[in-house]
């Protein structure tokens, strides 16, 4: 598996990295060593073995449905905000 | 630890570790310091010794905290553009335990952003520099902690854990450092990396200041329902009979000093009475490859919340939104940061799901059950915890792959969701320390803490 320019440019795009090209050489020579390294994995025999997403050994928690702590307020996590306007947060147009 | 009472007051370590911040300043181990908020608890904590009221278990003691970690109107970097500036809204659990118990913060210190690193050279605010070896790294991530506690600034720091972050800097500067079972202490108000590895822990100068944090923040906290059902204080410490030795980490990879610490600290504990017996783990070899598959998946998913909409930083030459995502995301990242949520989209995306991610989510499988067979042979592993003692600035930090091998003994264990204890092991003929890592299985943290208390 060797990483392209076009590869790049996809995973730029799917990270939403506006890559200037000056970065684009060095990113590649990186990603395309990494991958070659963690590529070596597939030496190792998986097969009929079951995947582990975590290993927190309990199942699904539930709870009740209530806010128990809100530590923040709607004016507090606004504050952090760059731009805000009538309790709204301020983006550039859309389209 | 020095705990405050009517002959130390809490004035005085608050004052002793804001002097000792300054004068190791070109250590660049802070990213802030609170100098009047720590003083003015600290006269409330000797206010209240003066008259004999209850005061906590850690009382008037300095400590510092990874700046990932959120304490409420204070700035938290994790050592990134991309948050600055951000004023958390929250504070974490941990620092609010420590709070609770009289602890004393003054100051945030210095991580590779967002901990992607072993070095913490990553940082936006440049390297901090190894306590023995003013050329040399600290180690990552939590290198701030580690050079904090090495040079007696703080009495303790408290560090995560995602793949060594809190071992090998540990290590690196001659100090305690563990990384607790999985779900142990709450991840509330830290800036999350990948869910999957990550634990928050703790540098201390000994495994009996190890053992009170943990009794005080090794809790279930209901804002984190990642978190156990207390067990650390209900635990008692299995006595350690049989210490297994991996065989697949003595090669020439690893450095010949490191291997003699170990050798030399197996010999201690035969005259204990304790056995030594060596262990095959073949699968062990490829626990790095599969840490980074897994890990960059998880930050590229955490860190997708980075847009510069809701906080932190918001690239200025912005016409539209498409353009405010892609130029805020470009400026506010490091090179690390990119390099790892560009692998994780690519482990991710459609036609290499299957071959990277899925095996790697298999191949952990693996890697758990051989912890599991090989604590049925022994109580605890003892192992090195990297390859090399602390290496010069800048010799890894343009070599990705490199610097990744820096974790290759220290990630399995995230993986498998077990304890690790960094212990000092002497140091190399030039003056650096070296360190091994006790482990143990899950919900050992306070058997292999007493362990290392038994064989300092």
């Amino acid at each position: 598996m060797e990483i392209t320019r076009e590869d790049l440019k996809h995973l730029a795009d799917l990270s939403n990295f506006s890559l200037p090209e000056e970065e684009m050489d060095s990113l590649q020579n990186d990603l395309d060593g990494i991958v070659k390294y963690i590529s070596e994995l597939s030496e190792l025999n998986t097969d009929g073995v079951e995947p582990t997403y975590q290993v927190f050994e309990m199942d699904n928690v539930w709870r009740d449905d209530e806010i128990k702590a809100q530590d923040a307020n709607r004016e507090e996590l606004l504050d952090l905000t760059v731009e805000e306007k009538e309790n709204q947060i301020k983006v550039p147009k859309v389209l | 630890m020095k705990i405050a009472n009517k002959n130390v007051t809490a004035t005085m370590l608050v004052n002793d570790a804001l002097k000792k911040a300054e004068f190791f300043k070109d250590y660049n181990i802070f990213t802030s310091l609170y100098k009047d908020a720590a003083l003015k608890k600290a006269a409330e904590i000797d206010e209240k010794i003066k008259n004999g009221e209850p005061v906590g278990r850690l009382a008037g003691v300095p400590f510092a905290a990874k700046d990932n970690f959120l304490v409420k109107d204070t700035i938290t970097t994790a050592s990134a553009h991309i948050l600055e500036p951000f004023k958390a809204p929250i504070t974490s659990t941990v620092v609010e335990q420590l709070g609770k118990e009289g602890a004393i913060m003054i100051g945030k210190v210095n991580l590779d952003a967002f901990a992607h690193g072993s070095s913490t050279e990553n940082s936006y605010f440049g390297p901090t520099l190894n306590a023995f070896d003013k050329t040399r790294v600290a180690g990552g991530s939590s290198g701030g902690s580690a050079v904090a506690v090495a040079l007696d600034v703080v009495e303790f720091a408290t560090g995560s854990d995602t793949g060594g972050s809190i071992r090998q800097p540990a290590s690196f500067n001659g100090v305690y450092g563990l990384k607790p079972t999985y779900g142990a202490t709450s991840r509330y108000g830290v800036v999350s990396m990948a869910s999957s590895l990550d634990v928050n822990g703790f540098f201390t100068k000994t495994p009996e200041d190890m053992d009170l944090l943990m009794s005080i923040c090794a809790h279930r906290d209901e804002k984190d329902l990642t978190t156990l059902p207390d067990f650390y204080e209900e635990t008692s410490a299995k006595p350690v009979k049989t210490v297994g030795v991996v065989k697949d980490f003595d090669n020439d990879a690893v450095d010949p000093e490191i291997r003699a610490a170990l050798k030399a600290k197996c010999e201690e504990l035969k005259k204990k009475g304790i056995d030594i017996i060596e262990l095959d783990m073949p699968t062990l070899k490829y626990a790095l490859a599969v840490y980074y598959i897994i890990q960059p998946a998880e930050v590229a998913s955490n860190l997708s919340r980075y847009d510069g909409i809701r906080y932190g930083f918001r690239s200025e030459n912005s016409t539209n939104l498409d353009d405010l995502y892609g130029n805020t995301r470009n400026e506010g990242f490091m090179k690390e940061n990119k390099r790892r949520i560009m692998i994780g989209n690519f482990v991710l995306s459609s036609g290499f799901y299957d071959a990277y991610f899925l095996k790697a989510a298999k191949a952990r499988t693996l890697l758990i059950e051989e912890y599991k067979k090989a604590f049925e042979k022994c109580d605890v592993i003892l192992a090195p915890v990297s390859p090399n003692p602390a290496f010069k600035l800048g010799e890894k930090v343009n070599d990705p792959v490199a610097m990744y091998m820096e974790d290759i003994m220290s990630v399995s264990i995230n993986l498998a969701g077990i304890p690790g204890l960094a212990i000092p092991a002497g140091k190399t003929e030039s003056g650096l320390p070296i360190g091994l890592q006790v482990l143990g299985p899950r919900r050992s943290d306070k058997t292999i803490i007493k362990f290392a208390e038994e064989i300092k």
